[in-house]
């Protein structure tokens, strides 16, 4: 792994700089089965093609976001910041 | 002996330098490389190979072949053909067993012929089994390369730079040249990296050249990691031209490894750069119109050239060297006899296409003119000159035929792999060339199959009869060039996190040790339980400064934490301090720490001391998908922290602060949070039971942290290290985060049942919990108390029944509760107090009970005095 990522702050910069949280996980709401806790915590869908992902640019800004890239070829179609829970549901602020 | 001045060399016959080989004092003229300097001097073996210890002299002279390899300072397997020649430089000759004229090993090119074949030790010396170790080390004395020197001495210094390029190009021959001068008339940025040391000196308009440098390999992201003398330069381009140009490919026929047989690129480079005469007799066989003006300049140099063979007009079915002592002395073609001390051998020149293949480009054969062609280059990456296949050329380099006899016959002088070797392969079913290649190692040297992959790809096409585009090629794998492990390694240094305070712990005679990334004292002196027994008499202080700190601030702070955490924070009352736990949503318990409110919106969080930033990031994370309004600042190392301990911790603080009053019992209760001057120095002062004994915590800006331990231990606080806190926290039956659970361990299991407030609407880790509660519980975190004073080593094993049970986690030699005592897990049915269990202890069981509750003051009444 060596591709360089687009942190929507500072712009592309090597992998190496940022850490790697996973794909995005659906998290059940209130209460879930053994089944759907198991799923959310422990199943990955780990496809061969665009994955929504989780990045932090750790040892940059420390900012959080989203790629899609593709597993495949590590190429990142998009990135954009993450749309809080809270602003969606239109929250509290 | 050398030439006259030749219109190209690269010798400055002005200025002499001496070196010494194998002990001997050498001289050559600056220009020169070691082996350069080494032929001029009339030395012509320069190795032995690596199975057959047979001599070896300059082949390629181009850094590419392994003829050449010598230790020079210590440093093993250097090309001497490229390495530059230097003042007072040791060189040294390798694999040699007695001296490079007479190697005593060269015994096994005589006898071992049928009784080593390729692969031999796979099956003769696996029995007995245990006799391995035995044959190991003996095949490791006979074959292989030079040695490491083992002490380390006289390392180099590597060091890595990161840079960017908007053009680099690879290569520095005509159309590298050609392309960088090109790229740098459109902008800047451009760098042209060569391995040779031509284009030293050179001035290229607007190119940065770096030689002689090595480009290892090409990655994604257009990341290409060039080697120049000891710094590897990480090279972002944003585009690459390869012009790695095409390798003389050595012709396959017995006796064609004798010294003196050579191809004609390593010919040219003696004559043209160092003015050598390779030889005084030549035979050219030449594949082609380059090969063939060869003999021309070899004329033009003195050297006789009784026969010239062109194998693209003459079938010349057959050639045979004939050697004495090692070096050709006649050359058969066809059964024609011709003495001579020079044979230049050359089946043509191959497209170096590697580089090109690693970054994804595909490998084709071209059946017309006898060569593998890169074709489909990847986005940002092109190719120009001979690498692309232009005036390339290469005719059978199989001049023998099966079972003609005579010498043996190298396709791989690397490996001394033979065309017999690969003919044994074949028959033996290793029929792909991929498997060919592990079982025979053809290809496996340190050329990398520069000189070897297209003969035994011509070898693989003919015997199994399928063709070479069938046949194809192995795949092309970093590093193209070879590298020292030193610098892939980079610049030896282990760093180190030292917190403010760090130098007062050496001059108290610190014993130092590793915690995650922070240097701390285990102990200031032989005897960590004088400084237990200190902070329980009397007082102590510890550097707890690597302790992780965090800031959350904003309106929402108090829901953001109530989220993160499984224990209530919205109701802590701003100035009061509560434990808390962090778990993961698989129920995982990841982190505790202490959690003071400094004021409505204001929270001050503390980590353990690897846990600072993977809290932070976690907090951060969490909050990127919730969305509170709040800000999460790590301020670990910001400030300093300061545990101060023991029973006469109130007074000793009260004499360093204006008006005693303010630290006084009623004031200044347990689990109190407050802003206090302390020494001066202003401070966040908690008062918490780290370690059992009534304590406050002093958190202050770093710069302030000696002034402030000064004047702590002036007031007769005793500093105390890691190894007491560990007993002390013990004591009261703590846990470590990590010590003591792992990956399995949950709240309720780790005897936490009272932390979680199930009735919120959520935390991180309440889903898993739930479920925890409803399943049987598998095993319990307890304490225990040995029955014998004997130390259980950590992960010791429990037996109960005779039957393994358990796992001790933790224990100490505790003074103060008289005995040794520690965690462990156990199943739930043991766990009850006082039931007793075994432990294995030094093959022995020793009896042990469970014990709950701390060990030493229980009900907590000196920690809130």
């Amino acid at each position: 792994m060596s591709f360089l990522l687009e942190c929507p702050r500072c712009g592309s910069r090597p992998v190496d700089e940022f850490a790697y949280f996973g794909e995005v996980t659906r998290r059940p709401k209130g209460s879930a089965s053994l089944r759907e806790l198991t799923e959310y915590v422990y199943f990955r869908d780990n496809v061969a093609g665009v994955q929504r992902e989780w990045w932090q640019h750790r040892t940059g800004c420390g900012e959080w976001f989203l790629a899609e890239r593709d597993t495949r070829t590590n190429e990142v179609l998009a990135i954009h910041l993450p749309q809080p829970e809270r602003a969606q549901a239109g929250g509290a602020e | 002996m050398r030439l006259p001045p030749q219109p190209r060399e690269r010798i400055d016959r002005s200025q002499r330098i001496l070196f010494t080989f194998d002990g001997k004092v050498v001289g050559g003229y600056a220009g020169d490389t070691i082996g350069s300097a080494l032929f001029a001097h009339g030395q012509r073996i320069f190795s032995r190979s690596f199975k057959y210890h047979r001599p070896r002299g300059l082949l390629c002279c181009s850094g590419h072949c392994p003829n050449c390899l010598m230790t020079v300072d210590g440093v093993p397997n250097v090309r001497v053909c490229v390495e530059p020649i230097r003042d007072g430089a040791v060189v040294e000759p390798q694999n040699v067993w007695g001296s490079l004229e007479r190697d005593v090993l060269s015994i096994t090119d005589k006898i071992g012929g049928p009784f080593t074949p390729v692969g031999f030790y796979y099956r003769t010396m696996i029995r007995p089994r245990r006799l391995w170790p035995v044959y190991e080390k003996v095949l490791r004395n006979l074959a292989g390369l030079g040695r490491l020197r083992k002490d380390g001495a006289g390392h180099t210094r590597y060091d890595v730079e990161h840079r960017r390029a908007r053009v680099l190009v690879v290569g520095g021959g005509e159309a590298g040249r050609a392309a960088a001068l090109a790229a740098a008339a459109l902008g800047p940025d451009v760098v042209l990296v060569d391995e040779t040391a031509d284009l030293v000196g050179h001035e290229l308009e607007g190119v940065e050249v770096l030689a002689p440098a090595r480009a290892l390999g090409i990655w994604e992201g257009g990341l290409v990691p060039v080697v120049a003398g000891s710094v590897l330069h990480r090279f972002r381009a944003e585009r690459i031209v390869v012009a790695a140009g095409a390798l003389d490919q050595p012709l396959v026929f017995p006796g064609n490894d004798l010294v003196g047989v050579m191809l004609p690129g390593g010919v040219r480079r003696l004559v043209r750069d160092f003015a050598i005469a390779p030889g005084s007799r030549a035979v050219v066989i030449a594949a082609g119109e380059e090969d063939l003006e060869i003999a021309g300049e070899l004329r033009e140099v003195g050297v006789a050239v009784p026969e010239v063979v062109d194998l693209t007009s003459t079938p010349a079915r057959r050639i045979e060297a004939h050697g004495r002592k090692g070096r050709v002395a006649a050359v058969s073609v066809d059964g024609r006899k011709v003495d001579c001390d020079l044979v230049v051998a050359s089946a043509g020149r191959q497209p170096a296409y590697s580089l090109l293949a690693q970054a994804g480009a595909r490998v084709e054969y071209d059946e017309s003119r006898g060569i593998f062609v890169p074709t489909n280059l990847p986005a940002g990456v092109e190719a120009v000159g001979s690498v692309t296949g232009e005036d390339c050329v290469t005719v059978d380099p199989v001049r023998t035929t099966k079972g003609a006899g005579g010498d043996k016959c190298f396709v791989c002088v690397c490996e001394d792999v033979t065309t017999k070797d690969i003919a044994r392969a074949i028959d033996e079913g290793f029929d792909s060339i991929e498997l060919a290649k592990r079982y025979t190692t053809v290809t496996m040297g340190p050329c990398q199959g520069k000189l070897c992959q297209l003969a035994s790809i011509r070898l693989y096409a003919q015997a199994t009869g399928v063709g070479e585009a069938a046949v194809g090629t192995t795949t092309a794998r970093p590093p193209w060039a070879p590298v020292e492990l030193g610098v892939l390694a980079g610049r030896h240094f282990e760093p180190a996190r030292r917190t403010s305070v760090h130098f007062r712990h050496e001059e108290a005679g610190a014993r130092m040790m590793w915690a995650g990334p922070w240097k701390r004292p285990y102990a200031y002196g032989e005897r960590p339980e004088d400084e237990v027994r200190a902070v329980h008499d009397s007082l102590g202080v510890i550097d707890v400064s690597t302790l992780g700190k965090i800031l959350v601030e904003g309106p929402e702070a108090a829901d953001l934490l109530e989220r993160l955490y499984p224990n209530r924070f919205g109701d802590l009352r701003p100035g009061r301090i509560r434990y808390g736990v962090l778990t993961s949503d698989a129920g995982r318990i990841m982190d505790d720490g202490t959690v003071a409110r400094l004021a409505d919106d204001l929270y001050y969080v503390t980590t353990t001391s690897t846990g600072a930033d993977s809290v932070t990031a976690w907090f951060e994370w969490w909050n990127a998908v919730w969305g509170y309004d709040a800000e999460i600042v790590n301020v670990t190392g910001a400030l300093a922290a300061l545990n101060l301990a023991g029973p006469r911790a109130r007074e000793a603080l009260g004499r360093l602060v204006d008006d005693p009053d303010v630290v006084s019992a009623e004031s200044f209760r347990y689990l109190d949070a407050k802003a206090l001057v302390v020494a001066g120095v202003p401070c966040l002062a908690l008062r918490i039971g780290f370690v059992g004994e009534l304590g406050y915590e002093l958190h202050f800006p770093s710069p302030a942290g000696e002034h402030v331990w000064d004047r702590l231990v002036a007031e007769g606080a005793r500093p105390f290290g890691l190894e007491p806190q560990r007993v002390l926290r013990l004591e009261k039956g703590h846990i470590i985060v990590g010590q003591d659970t792992d990956s399995e361990s949950n709240l309720l299991s780790a005897g936490m049942q009272w932390l979680p407030k199930m009735d919120k609407d959520d935390f991180v880790g309440k889903l898993a919990l739930e479920h925890f509660a409803e399943r049987p519980e598998r095993e319990r975190l307890v304490g225990f108390r040995m029955e014998e004073d004997v130390l259980p080593v950590e992960g010791a094993q429990i037996v109960v029944e005779g039957r393994p049970a358990g796992r001790v986690t933790s224990a100490r030699r505790s003074e103060a509760v008289g005995g040794v005592i520690g965690l462990a897990w156990l199943p739930p049915d043991r766990a009850e107090e006082g039931t007793r269990f075994e432990v294995r202890v030094d093959r022995r069981l020793v009896g042990a009970r469970v014990a709950h509750g701390p060990f030493y003051d229980p009900a907590g009444e000196r920690m809130r005095a």
